[in-house]
């Protein structure tokens, strides 16, 4: 049986983690390489590295990231932010990242999904989708969730399934950070309506929000805070879940 | 030893290059490349594939002499090759992704897409899936019943003679996710990003 995934993610910037994981045996707690090797030594089924580096400059760092870390990871590595080209893909793809998830790029035109999933293939594009609520709908925001895209975020699930993409991580933008759980509406609405793996994100505080992101309909749950500060080792999560009758990797 | 892993230009495999590398270490020869003489002097091979079938078996028929060196090596020199996911898949007579394409026809069989049972089930099939070893194969070696490994794909091989299905995997149907037919060994997972159970199957491979 296909098991849920646990995804721990990384926010790189300039090469650096910010809001790492507070360990008392870490060398360096800046170092993603070694932060990405206890997660997958815990059992992460996926490491996640978004880049919030700002600056044009120093966008070459997460290169040496990935290249470095999946020298020593030999689980799936997906890794997204700031990636705008089918040349930035090739790039980390040939770094060592299995999977690229692009944003900002992909609302603007969809043209690089469809581009980057016939010539790498699917199972290594991911969309990422920033969604806000509005009313009735949700929105797409773009730029790291500073500009409102209007775009309707359920057809936008399903044009980039059309597009080509290989699975949707798609992060509430109301819940990100609150520590009060996913966006269970909005991931009910999602999963339902698309036929590609849905990765939950936006919101963990606790073991059993990571529950209700799978009973939701989506294929894998990610968090980052609740891992980084040592709240839950990825083992307790997952055996959490295995008692909550939740198929995962022990 | 060497061991080569064939760089035919389609998809990324520096991630089977690292798994390789790291099992390796200096024990044995990791050589990446295309150039069929490399190849025919090499102890092994391994053939990695990602992307579509057809885009995976025109990288390969556009690099020459690559196809009959890899035919001769396998078919008449028979020597170990293993082949991961696209890789195992073109073993194949024929693959119907995105349109009917003609496959190496070293195992015959045909590559079809994943029964996803109307919709119940989502494709790609990504993620960690426990493996039924149902052959004693020399590349599952220490490897326990049910032990997982990561799958990334939508398309399965339909091989017509049973025998030579190794391992399956549940999912909507079960699927044929490992191949043994005399020197010739394929899965549809990914050892290289299957931690350590994956790379106990790479050294196993290395170690033929």
């Amino acid at each position: 049986m296909l098991k849920n995934r646990i995804i721990p993610c990384l926010d790189v910037k300039n090469g650096r983690v910010v809001k790492g994981i507070n360990f008392v045996d870490l060398k360096d707690a800046g170092d993603p390489v070694e932060q990405a090797k206890i997660y997958s030594d815990g059992g992460a089924d996926e490491i996640c590295f978004l880049d919030i580096t700002a600056s044009n400059e120093n966008r070459d760092t997460i290169y040496e990231v990935v290249k470095k870390t999946s020298k020593k990871c030999f689980v799936p590595l997906t890794v997204g932010g700031g990636v705008r080209t089918i040349d930035d893909i090739n790039k980390l793809l040939n770094s060592g990242a299995d999977k690229v998830s692009i944003n900002t790029a992909a609302v603007e035109n969809s043209k690089v999904v469809i581009d980057s999933s016939k010539k790498f293939g699917s199972q290594c594009i991911v969309v990422a989708i920033d969604a806000k609520k509005n009313g009735e709908k949700w929105e797409v925001f773009t730029h790291g969730g500073r500009n409102n895209s209007g775009i309707d975020a359920l057809k936008y699930a399903k044009q980039m399934e059309d597009s080509g993409a290989g699975e949707l991580l798609v992060t509430s933008m109301d819940k990100d950070g609150t520590k009060s759980g996913y966006d269970i509406e909005l991931m009910k609405k999602i999963t339902s309506n698309v036929n590609i793996p849905v990765i939950a994100s936006g919101g963990v505080g606790t073991l059993d929000h990571l529950v209700e992101g799978i009973n939701s309909g989506a294929s894998a749950v990610l968090a980052a805070s609740i891992f980084h500060y040592g709240t839950y080792s990825i083992n307790e999560a997952k055996e959490y879940l295995a008692s909550k009758d939740i198929p995962v990797r022990i | 030893m060497n061991v080569t892993i064939v760089d035919y230009k389609s998809g990324n495999i520096s991630s089977v290059i690292n798994s390789f590398k790291e099992v390796a270490k200096e024990k044995v020869n990791i050589e990446v490349t295309s150039d069929p003489n490399k190849i025919k002097s090499s102890d092994k091979v391994v053939l990695p594939g990602q992307g579509s079938f057809k885009s995976c078996v025109e990288a390969l028929n556009n690099i020459d002499g690559l196809l009959e060196t890899l035919n001769e090596f396998t078919m008449i020199n028979k020597k170990p090759l293993l082949g991961i996911c696209v890789g195992l898949q073109m073993f194949a007579d024929i693959g119907y992704e995105e349109t009917e394409t003609k496959g190496l026809g070293w195992i015959s069989g045909k590559v079809s897409k994943i029964d996803n049972q109307s919709g119940k089930f989502k494709l790609p099939h990504i993620g960690w899936n426990q493996i039924n070893i149902i052959k004693d194969s020399e590349i599952f070696k220490d490897i326990e019943n049910n032990s997982h490994m990561y799958f990334v794909h939508s398309y399965e091989f339909v091989p017509n003679d049973k025998k030579v299905i190794s391992a399956t995997t549940d999912y909507s149907t079960k699927v044929v996710c490992s191949v043994e037919k005399e020197n010739i060994f394929g899965t549809q997972f990914h050892p290289e990003k299957s931690d350590k159970f994956g790379l106990k199957i790479i050294d196993n491979f290395i170690s033929l």
